[in-house]
């Protein structure tokens, strides 16, 4: 996800030039970007994103080949100038799924992401403001919600929903079953966030010039509580990417014809023992897309944490 | 303690009844027959799907179903000779119902259950020996080249897919090293899960490594430790007794936490070492529409759950005696 650092170079640039000014007050997002700026894990797993995103938009900019032509001939064919990564069962060129299949994975990560920071903190500023019963009724179906594994959880979801074999439905069934399941952790962070932040003096004071609940909420405790949630969901970006091809493992997420990481991994474990590249690659791509997340994540919580420095 | 205790029991069960209820609502709402393809190709004679309906409940409004299900409320009686009563018949009474295949769901459980649960066992004896102790290692020396070698292969633990791990761990170990059982056997010893465990356990032993690690170089720098070793303790002592110690209460969260996770976990790892445990038969009657063997086999799990919680929160006041469940 570029969005925080997208986030971050926005604010930094007028201040850019007075870079070693003692007195200058820095806040919170430009005191962090000046740790990332010097981490070059923070530039690497940034690179690698911009490249599976651009991987997710475009996959003609990387290949000529078509994924879905399959020469079975070849089937099982070790790389070789012409196939770089070689073919698999099927005879279809495994470079060219490895770059077509980005998509799924990236745009289940992303939407997911999306799905649970919004329900998650909409739910959790709500309980956290409000308190009271509200809190305690919305806590308590979080815990609900919480006590059931991510992926049983998600099968049964995906089970349950109307099957189809169009890929946008599929996408969105998997985001969904993700999100029902997910979005429990963002609303605890939230409202932990909220209920620090809220009986400090400048909310107060917010409130008591007749400040509507909806811009306390925005210009108070919404900046205040957006570090952890950026963090954990940068980190849980990952694990759906994982989640995902787990579930196209099982059968139960996207299907062939579609592309996808998971399915390519799921049916290339049979040849295992004598054509392991079918295996390899898509396996490496999967993992390299998950962990450019994680890094990140990792990075931007340790430029946030003021105990780091 | 003891109403600490009770309060949580007490606080358990309405997410029990709320989780299982969630659970049985996906399952037996779903849009279709469920005695769809039971008889072959043909469809069903009408007198087996009236019996059927009247044994489930089907005809009755959901949340009825559910309170019948649960036995806190009465069914009509199908045992011959008893027509027309009624009687409590549920899981409150011990009666998981029958699956598919006509065997009792109770059975099915107690047969499975203990093989999940050694496998648990193998993944959370292999994360918390494993993961702390590399923790440990990388987090007094911070910075060191053994730190930096964890942190990576830490990293790339994490990214690489459990089912990857797991097919990877089962050819080279198993069948090129020969160093452990290929697959395991319908017995299910110790020895058997010993890989399929690690495999299980190793996302969460990159985890609590780094939590381990986090923590520990955090408390090492806190003012009790200084004085530990100022009155004169050795270094192993102060960072084994008082350091670690404090350290442990986030990892100990985790490893509760992870406990869902690991049994999530299971249904694929169960899958690639053909493990006769719980995870497959849930996977199996997921796939299968037996919503019945579903919906008994995850409430047990998520009481499983619910109660090694309860144990990994009174264990914050073993850890750290400032915590008081008074």
């Amino acid at each position: 996800m570029t969005e925080p650092s997208a986030l971050v170079s926005s604010e930094v640039q007028p201040t850019g030039d007075a870079a070693g000014d003692v007195g200058e007050a820095r806040s919170l997002w430009s005191d962090a970007w000046r740790a990332m700026r010097r981490n070059p894990m923070f530039w690497i797993s940034s690179l690698m994103i911009l490249v599976f995103l651009l991987m997710a938009i475009w996959p003609g900019l990387f290949t000529n080949t078509d994924p879905a032509h399959a020469i079975l001939e070849r089937s099982r064919e070790k790389p070789n100038a012409n196939a770089w990564f070689g073919r698999n069962i099927q005879g279809y060129d495994i470079y060219a799924r490895c770059v077509y299949g980005a998509r799924a994975s990236i745009l289940v990560g992303l939407l997911t992401t999306i799905a649970v920071v919004t329900l998650g903190s909409a739910i959790g500023v709500f309980a956290g403001y409000k308190g009271g019963i509200t809190d305690t009724l919305l806590s308590r179906l979080g815990d609900v919600f919480f006590a059931i594994p991510l992926l049983l959880g998600s099968i049964i979801v995906l089970v349950s929903l109307p099957r189809s074999s169009n890929y946008w439905f599929i996408i969105l069934k998997v985001v969904l079953a993700l999100t029902v399941l997910g979005w429990p952790s963002i609303a605890r962070l939230m409202r932990s966030s909220v209920i620090q932040v809220k009986p400090n003096d400048y909310v107060q004071a917010a409130r008591a010039l007749g400040a509507s609940p909806w811009r306390v909420i925005r210009s108070h405790i919404l900046p205040n509580a957006l570090a952890p949630v950026i963090v954990v969901s940068t980190i849980n970006l990952g694990g759906y990417i994982a989640a995902e091809a787990t579930l196209s493992f099982l059968g139960i997420g996207l299907q062939p014809p579609a592309i996808s990481w998971g399915i390519d991994i799921s049916a290339a474990i049979v040849g295992l023992r004598t054509t392991p590249h079918m295996l390899i690659f898509p396996s490496l791509f999967l993992s390299l897309a998950v962990l450019a997340f994680i890094m990140l994540g990792d990075v931007v919580r340790d430029a946030l944490d003021p105990k780091n420095r | 303690m003891g109403t600490y205790i009770i309060r949580r029991v007490l606080q358990m069960i309405p997410v029990l009844l709320g989780a299982t209820f969630l659970i049985f609502t996906m399952v037996f709402a779903l849009p279709g027959d469920p005695t769809a393809g039971k008889c072959g190709e043909r469809p069903c004679p009408a007198a087996y799907v009236a019996k059927y309906r009247a044994e489930h409940n089907l005809d009755d409004p959901l949340p009825l179903q559910y309170v019948k299900y649960l036995g806190v409320w009465p069914t009509s009686n199908l045992e011959a000779g008893k027509e027309g009563e009624t009687h409590f018949n549920g899981l409150l009474q011990g009666n998981f119902g029958t699956n598919y295949n006509g065997y009792e769901v109770k059975q099915d459980l107690i047969q499975r259950y203990p093989i999940t649960a050694k496998l648990a066992i193998v993944a959370i004896v292999f994360e918390i020996i494993i993961g702390i102790a590399a923790g440990v290692l990388t987090g007094v020396r911070k910075g060191g080249f053994l730190d930096n070698l964890v942190l990576v292969s830490t990293l790339v633990v994490i990214s690489i897919p459990i089912f990857v791990i797991g097919a990877l761990a089962q050819y080279f170990l198993g069948v090129k090293a020969g160093l452990f059982p290929v697959t395991v056997s319908a017995k299910a010893t110790w020895y058997e899960l010993l890989m399929p465990g690690m495999v299980l356990g190793a996302l969460s032993v990159a985890y609590v490594s780094r939590l381990t690690r986090t923590n520990l170089v955090e408390n090492l720098r806190a003012d009790y430790v200084r004085t530990a070793i100022a009155k004169g303790l050795t270094k192993r002592r102060a960072v084994s007794v008082h350091a670690l110690r404090n350290s442990l209460i986030p990892v100990v969260t985790f490893v509760g936490y992870d406990f869902g996770g690991l049994l999530g976990g299971a249904i694929v790892t169960e899958r690639i070492f053909n493990i006769q445990g719980v995870g497959g038969y849930i996977y199996r009657g997921i796939l299968n529409r037996d919503g019945v063997a579903v919906v008994g086999a995850v409430t047990m799990l998520v009481l499983v759950y619910l109660v090694v919680n309860l144990i990994v929160d009174l264990l914050y006041g073993v850890l750290d005696p400032r915590i008081s469940h008074d």
